[in-house]
């Protein structure tokens, strides 16, 4: 499905050209809509929430209007945003941006700096791993929205028959919870992964893998010499070769959803978004799935992010003020609640300790305390971690390099070096001083 | 455009003079571009314009750090070394030479068999072969991706029934399976084109045979083959150009297969599609697409230059 709406937000975007140009021909509004004038907010999102949010924003706030546009999920509109930078107009003053692309949009300028508002101040509001990703060569391009620590989910009716009394906390137990698991049946799996961005770039992350570092024009591309890295390749490449890893179902597809419904995939290390959508995707699961942190890879708790974005201010935009006054109101304001009450996962230190919030329990989960557990994993995200500021680009080529190696035909090390090889190149045509 | 005469008419029978003769020139030449003119606007802005943009695009390089410049060839040269682009011309040749000869004769099978008029219910076969082509590509890829399905699909269905665990959409049979959902598509259109230019031999060459004692094989050999070779040559031609922009089927089925089955490369449309929407380097696609065009047309002559030869003898 997710070809479709690219197809139909492909389309959109070139009419949105249009609409959202003629919407920001109105230039001769107040900055801050505070001195009497009406302003009105273009924000681009995805996330149905911020409908809510803006509702609530609107009325604390008569001179400001929000006008919000789903320029088609995550990498569709990021299409449809590059159209409108080059294009020059038709940006909106305010987008939702997924962690892993912000550093593209930022050190691209087409980000406002939000230092000059006083961001800098809510470092301490926000978990730490999401909080690193809008901070990037200490200046601040974004105010997380939710976040999506790392989690085990898993069939715990499945796991027991199979003999897996615990759930796995290190990746020693995991291979061995792996094959007692695939004992059961020849198509039944710990997890699936076709050679995908998610879940492996992100157990890298979760492993501990500092493998990209940015410093203004200085990159450095370091997968084949990274420890954390190493050590992921290490464990994915026993798990494939002895064919524990359910390697030919893609993450989202109709197969997918029907085989974690039937019990075939019997876990998955996914973001904690998770909780309020698995009941959709494995509706025959309930009471049978519970929550645990990622195993690790090492001793020591390390952990990665699954998705989750920020709300930015685009550089282009002359309504600035208005636009911080919205995203602060959204994203550290009264919205926070808004939208953790409606299920979101937060980014924000108060809301994740929360009494209500960490004692919620959930049939669907055997009424354990999920919340509890997903608390824990934002606080163990690996801090370190950076994303490229291509990234975007480069989970798009993940497939056809890094990916091949769950096909059996090359090792995850020599995988990973063909996607360092490329990613170096694109970096240099880029423009970029790139270290391996 | 104003006019010398606007409303001159001449009473029928009178002698021209030199006058009207002039005026009946001018009128004739505006007259012309009042008609081409509404093709000409579109065309130019459609067609001419999009395409001088690639090319000159094509001659620049945006890089996230130094802005715009111009490089001249760079990215063409660039192209001429990239051997993914290569390998995705590849795969789309592979494809055009065992797919497109597989659809037309299926096509022109049928259009034979429609045509023999020996067949009952050859109206309602010919619509239903034809219908696949009215369905969008990205809905019946969808439906075939379902039905290629190893485990809950038809396949999947076929497996546990005969005890096999046949993947059609494994790497290695992924490109057949593609052949066979645009095999699908476009068979039915393909054979209405043959089947129209089967309608146009007059009966009277059919009559003339059978009284001659032609067989019903001499009658398609002798007749009814060689009335088709003109419409071959404009099936070819499309199919190839079709299938060398080949782009819906695997994109779509991108979001079905596993993750690595289908690489960002699959073909130059889609290596160009990800280029430009991924990786912002819109240039670089655009000296991509001009030069698939260039491969496109160049093939597509070769094959209207040769089907001209055949014609001519």
């Amino acid at each position: 499905m997710k070809s479709l709406t690219k197809m139909i937000a492909g389309g959109l975007s070139a009419v949105m050209l249009f609409s959202a140009a003629a919407c920001g021909g109105s230039s001769g509004e107040a900055a801050d809509g505070s001195s009497g004038q009406k302003v009105t907010l273009n924000v681009w999102g995805w996330e149905p929430l911020l409908k809510d949010v803006a509702d609530a924003f609107e009325k604390e706030n008569p001179n400001i209007t929000i006008k919000i546009t789903n320029a088609g999920t995550a990498t569709d509109q990021y299409t449809a945003l590059n159209n409108a930078i080059s294009a020059g107009s038709g940006a909106p003053d305010v987008a939702q941006v997924e962690y892993y692309a912000t550093a593209q949009y930022a050190l691209s300028d087409s980000l406002k700096d939000l230092s000059e508002f006083g961001a800098k101040d809510y470092s301490d509001f926000y978990t730490p791993g999401p909080w690193s990703s809008v901070n990037i060569n200490d200046k601040i391009y974004g105010l997380p929205l939710d976040s999506g620590p790392m989690a085990m989910f898993y069939n715990k009716e499945i796991f027991d028959k199979a003999g897996v009394t615990s759930a796995p906390t290190t990746m020693e137990e995991y291979y061995e919870a792996a094959k007692k698991i695939h004992a059961l049946g020849s198509d039944y799996y710990i997890t699936a992964d076709s050679g995908e961005p998610a879940p492996e770039e992100l157990m890298i992350w979760a492993a501990g893998g500092t493998p990209f570092k940015v410093d203004g024009e200085n990159l450095t591309i370091n997968l084949t010499d990274d420890a954390g890295t190493q050590e992921f390749a290490k464990w994915w490449q026993k798990l494939v070769d002895e064919g524990l890893i359910d390697t030919k179902t893609k993450r989202w597809s109709d197969d997918w959803s029907r085989k974690l419904n039937e019990g075939n995939i019997a876990s998955l290390t996914i973001g904690a978004w998770m909780a309020s959508m698995l009941d959709d995707q494995a509706p025959d699961g309930s009471g049978k799935w519970r929550v645990a942190n990622t195993p690790t890879f090492d001793t020591k708790a390390t952990n990665g992010e699954d998705g989750g974005s920020t709300l930015a201010i685009m550089s282009s935009t002359d309504k600035a003020e208005a636009a911080w006054k919205f995203i602060d109101f959204a994203a550290h304001g009264k919205g926070v609640k808004i939208r953790v009450d409606k299920g979101q996962f937060p980014a924000d230190k108060a809301s994740l300790s929360d009494s209500s919030f960490l004692t919620k329990t959930d049939p669907y989960f055997g009424d354990q305390k999920y919340n509890e557990v997903l608390s824990k994993a934002a606080d163990d995200v690996n801090t370190k971690w950076q994303f490229l500021p291509y990234d975007v680009y480069a989970r798009s080529i993940f497939s056809d390099t890094a990916g091949q190696a769950t096909l059996g035909k090359i090792t995850f090390k020599e995988a990973l070096k063909n996607w360092q090889d490329q990613l170096v190149e694109y970096g240099k045509q880029q423009g970029y001083k790139v270290n391996e | 455009m104003t006019e010398q005469h606007p409303e001159n008419p001449r009473p029928r029978g009178e002698a021209l003079t030199a006058e009207d003769t002039f005026v009946r020139k001018h009128r004739r030449n505006w007259r012309g571009w009042k008609f081409v003119g509404p093709f000409a606007v579109v065309f130019t802005f459609v067609f001419v314009v999009p395409i001088c943009y690639a090319l000159y695009i094509s001659f620049f390089q945006k890089k996230m750090i130094g802005g715009e410049q111009y490089v001249g060839f760079d990215n063409y040269s660039r192209l001429f070394a990239d051997e993914q682009f290569w390998s995705a011309v590849g795969r789309v040749t592979i494809f055009t030479c065992v797919q497109v000869p597989i659809m037309l004769a299926l096509a022109a099978l049928m259009a034979l068999a429609i045509d023999s008029m020996k067949l009952h219910g050859t109206k309602f076969f010919r619509i239903a072969t034809f219908l696949p082509y009215a369905v969008p590509a990205v809905v019946s890829t969808l439906m075939w991706g379902f039905i290629y399905g190893s485990k809950y699909g038809l396949v999947g269905s076929l497996n546990s029934v005969l005890g096999t665990a046949f993947d059609v959409l494994s790497p290695d049979t992924l490109l057949a399976a593609i052949g066979n959902i645009v095999t699908w598509e476009f068979v039915g259109y393909n054979m209405l084109i043959f089947y129209s230019s089967l309608s146009t031999i007059p009966h009277s060459l059919y009559e003339a045979a059978a009284i001659d004692g032609a067989t019903e094989w001499q009658i398609v050999k002798k007749i009814k083959l060689p009335e088709m070779k003109g419409s071959l040559a404009i099936t070819v031609i499309f199919s190839i150009i079709g299938s060398f922009q080949l782009f819906n089927e695997p994109s779509v089925l991108q979001s079905i297969v596993p993750g690595n089955a289908i690489t960002t490369y699959f073909t130059p449309n889609m290596y160009a599609y990800n280029l430009s929407f991924m990786g912002g380097q819109s240039n670089y696609a655009a000296a991509l697409a001009i030069v698939m065009a260039i491969i496109t047309m160049a093939i597509a002559y070769i094959v209207q230059l040769n089907s001209m030869k055949e014609q001519m003898k």
